[in-house]
């Protein structure tokens, strides 16, 4: 057990936070309504930081040169992005294309035209947008009805996909479709890569409870596709699924968003019977509670790290930080607003303490429940997965896609 | 950077494992529950002092093998999920520590390499009674080269040769077979870790080197806090086991219960705890074999999510079991009771959850000077 960088860890990390600070991407230009996700102009900021990386080295370090990475270890890769997190430059544009679609895409394809959107990635030119889940198929990802059908050297898809996260600006997505009804399930799905321009593509844009707009259906109408944009076999496209998902957890589960730090220098600021929120032994108690949480959440990523680093793939038990980190975005924003008494209920920015950071993650919250597999998903897959219990029993199991009862 | 024991660790681990799945099943714990005037297990205790084990962490100088906390922390961590119903605890986290910490070199020589072999059996007696442990308010006093007062409970108090008691005027060692020493059987939550009010009477007692007591006492605690969370950890461990495997045995509504959800997703959640404790335990052990500067913070970490998880571990694994888990019979209750054990030595969950608080405070406003 050791939490320590080892001499050629610690000179990495400082010659790394040395060239963050240098190069680090300027904010002071954006105007407030344009300092926020998903703007164009910070889009444009998170863009040329992504490239800035790129040139440097620093962009999907232990990627293979090839593939735009710079070749370097999963240890290296950890301590950028811990050095990255701490400057406090936090841009969500490229994670799903570069830590779950792109990997799935170097893992299952060997065709060279599709591996050579890897590299745009990297450098930030091209954004991806991940296209699994449907309207009847959310936590039954494997319930997926958006069909392919081969035509030729093409398959042409039919179909609608929801909660595509960055699909409105998205360059490219990942999708999964249905090849074969008349198999069970998992068995009749295949993936495919698209550009978002093709034809027969159109995206709409989903408000969430919290106002914001990130969230897409993508309508999939007579799309017509080459066959090497196919991600893996026919019939592969379960494993595709997983892959990503996986890989979608234990992004999810290492952390980020506001945390303790900002929960105390909250407090610090509150009024409260006597002194602050931060005096309130009550408030203390709590954050002792949340603290072993965000610790957790902190010390399981380096485990996963730790197995990377020996050449091991991270399990099911990755799951258990999901988990935590969708709670913890629960109870923060709750207690958070909480502790502000009546001033709680004022979310808007320009008088807001935190500037509403708070308000707007409390209305946030629901949603981390839910995306990138909902709380009974991960606990299924940790009571399945980890625990060894078995399944529930299934009335889908061994049946043709197309016999399995649909009801609404 | 390594999240895991070391290769000769985990086989320091296995070995333990094996060793206690030995001379260490659940019926010597259930020995000592039937006959809780025994307070432990003797033979179990003399095997355990044969293999070295009291002396892990112990520097050879004084007689110990020297190994490191971490590999303590393993043993530990076995030790917890045996439930063995053994005074290692008190004599080797809290005896042989608080020796290290506030003793003279004489008073190390003499008394390690004993505790070491584990021929002498030690404690530590600090609470007077119900209530938070507040050095101010400790009764017990030093006078004339010796100690008067009480101290109520005192963990394995019947079985230890010694022990170090806190007094107003600081920690002493004091010679529990000696005069002025009187003591009898506390029956606890825990029968398996026997415990004892202790009367001094005038008793001789030998200041440990100076120093200031209560800084030295939440050295000790803090040091112990992380030892014991690991002992809670295998026992949390232990206990998901024991669920899962039953839930995979019996069969309800015609399928195995751990096949609903209800039992799952409970399960589940034990799990995600016990992952909670295990993270902040292994930063403890790095703190504890590094003595970094965060092992206040790591200590009160470690103890506060291991006793969340012992607890929600041990008691979900009786609600898995149904009425039988409820029964005397069944060895489910052990681990219920283990768990309140160590949530209650060394302070309540409540107490560390301030020092917690206390000490991250303190840390972000170091941070922000910096």
């Amino acid at each position: 057990m050791n939490f320590e960088d080892n001499p050629a860890e610690a000179e990495y990390r400082a010659k790394v936070r040395a060239w963050i600070a240098a190069n680090r991407p300027d904010m002071s230009h954006l105007l407030p309504e344009e300092n926020r996700n998903w703007h164009p102009a910070h889009k444009e900021v998170a863009r040329k930081w992504q490239h800035i990386k790129a040139d440097a080295g620093y962009a999907c370090l232990s990627w293979p040169k090839e593939r735009g990475g710079a070749g370097g270890t999963q240890i290296e890769e950890a301590i950028f992005n811990q050095e990255e997190a701490r400057a406090g430059i936090q841009f969500t544009y490229f994670m799903t294309g570069l830590h779950m679609l792109l990997p799935a895409m170097m893992e299952f394809s060997t065709d060279e035209a599709s591996l050579a959107r890897v590299p745009p990635a990297v450098r930030g030119e091209e954004i991806w947008c991940q296209l699994f889940s449907e309207p009847s198929s959310g936590s039954d990802s494997a319930g997926i009805r958006t069909a392919a059908v081969q035509d030729g050297n093409d398959w042409v898809i039919n179909g609608q996909k929801v909660w595509n996260s960055g699909a409105q600006i998205a360059d490219y997505g990942m999708m999964v479709a249905r090849t074969d009804p008349t198999v069970p399930k998992h068995k009749g799905l295949t993936a495919f890569w698209l550009d978002m321009k093709t034809p027969g593509v159109e995206v709409r844009p989903i408000m969430m409870m919290s106002g914001d707009n990130e969230l897409n259906e993508v309508f999939l109408t007579d799309v017509r596709i080459p066959d090497n944009q196919r991600v893996g076999e026919i019939g592969g496209g379960w494993k595709v699924i997983i892959s990503t998902l996986m890989n979608e957890r234990a992004a999810l589960g290492s952390g980020t968003g506001l945390n303790w730090r900002d929960v105390i220098k909250l407090a610090g600021q509150v009024p409260s019977f006597e002194g602050t929120a931060l005096d309130d032994p009550t408030f203390r108690e709590w954050l002792a509670d949340l603290y072993v949480d965000a610790e957790a959440i902190r010390l399981l990523s380096f485990r996963t790290l730790t197995a990377l680093s020996h050449g091991k793939t991270p399990g099911p038990e990755g799951s258990a930080g999901k988990l935590l980190w969708s709670g913890l975005g629960g109870n923060l924003s709750s207690q958070a607003v909480d502790i502000l008494d009546h001033g709680g209920l004022i979310d808007d920015p320009a008088i807001a303490l935190a500037s509403g950071a708070f308000q707007h993650r409390f209305l946030w919250a629901p949603g981390l429940r839910l995306g990138g597999g909902t709380d009974e998903i991960m606990k299924n897959i940790i009571a399945e997965r980890v625990l060894g219990l078995p399944g529930e029993p299934r009335v889908d199991k061994d049946v043709p896609f197309r016999d399995i009862p649909r009801g609404r | 950077m390594n999240f895991d024991y070391t290769d000769d660790q985990k086989e320091l681990k296995d070995e333990a494992r094996r060793f206690l799945a030995d001379v260490a099943p659940l019926t010597v714990a259930r020995g000592v529950l039937d006959d809780p005037a025994r307070g432990h297990d003797a033979a179990l205790w003399a095997r355990i002092g044969e293999q070295g084990w009291c002396g892990a962490a112990i520097p050879e100088l004084y007689g110990g093998l020297g190994l490191g906390y971490v590999e303590l922390c393993a043993l530990a961590e076995e030790l917890g999920r045996a439930v063995a119903p053994v005074p290692f605890a008190s004599s080797v986290y809290l005896f042989a520590e608080a020796l290290l910490i506030a003793g003279s070199e004489a008073q190390k020589a003499e008394w390690l390499p004993k505790v070491s072999t584990g021929e002498l059996i030690g404690t530590i007696a600090a609470t007077e009674g119900a209530g938070v442990l507040v050095a101010e308010r400790i009764a017990t006093r030093f006078e004339n080269g010796t100690l008067t007062g009480t101290k109520l409970p005192v963990t394995d108090g019947m079985a230890a040769d010694s022990a170090v008691v806190l007094a107003k005027e600081g920690l002493f060692l004091v010679d529990l077979t000696g005069p002025g020493v009187t003591r009898e059987s506390v029956s606890t939550l825990d029968p398996t870790r026997g415990a004892a009010k202790l009367v001094f009477d005038k008793a001789p007692a030998e200041p440990l080197a100076s120093g200031n007591a209560r800084e030295q006492l939440s050295r000790i605690h803090d040091r112990a806090a992380i030892l014991l969370a690991f002992e809670a950890l295998g026992g949390a461990d232990r206990a998901l086991e024991m669920a899962r495997d039953y839930a995979l045995e019996r069969y309800a509504f015609g399928r195995p219960i751990g096949s609903y959800q209800a039992i799952k997703h409970k399960l589940a959640d034990v799990f995600v705890r016990n992952e909670v404790a295990r993270a902040n335990a292994y930063y403890g052990a790095w703190a504890l074999s590094s003595d970094a500067p965060e092992l206040g913070l790591a200590a009160a970490a470690a103890r506060v999510s291991s006793s969340a998880a012992y607890y929600l571990a041990a008691k979900e694994n009786i609600q898995t079991h149904g009425g039988i888990g409820f029964t005397w019979e069944a060895d489910c209750h052990f681990f219920y009771r283990r768990a309140r054990h160590l949530s209650l030595i060394l302070g309540a969950p409540r107490v560390w959850k301030r020092h917690l608080a206390d000490r991250l405070v303190a840390r972000l406003a170091a941070e922000e000077v910096q």
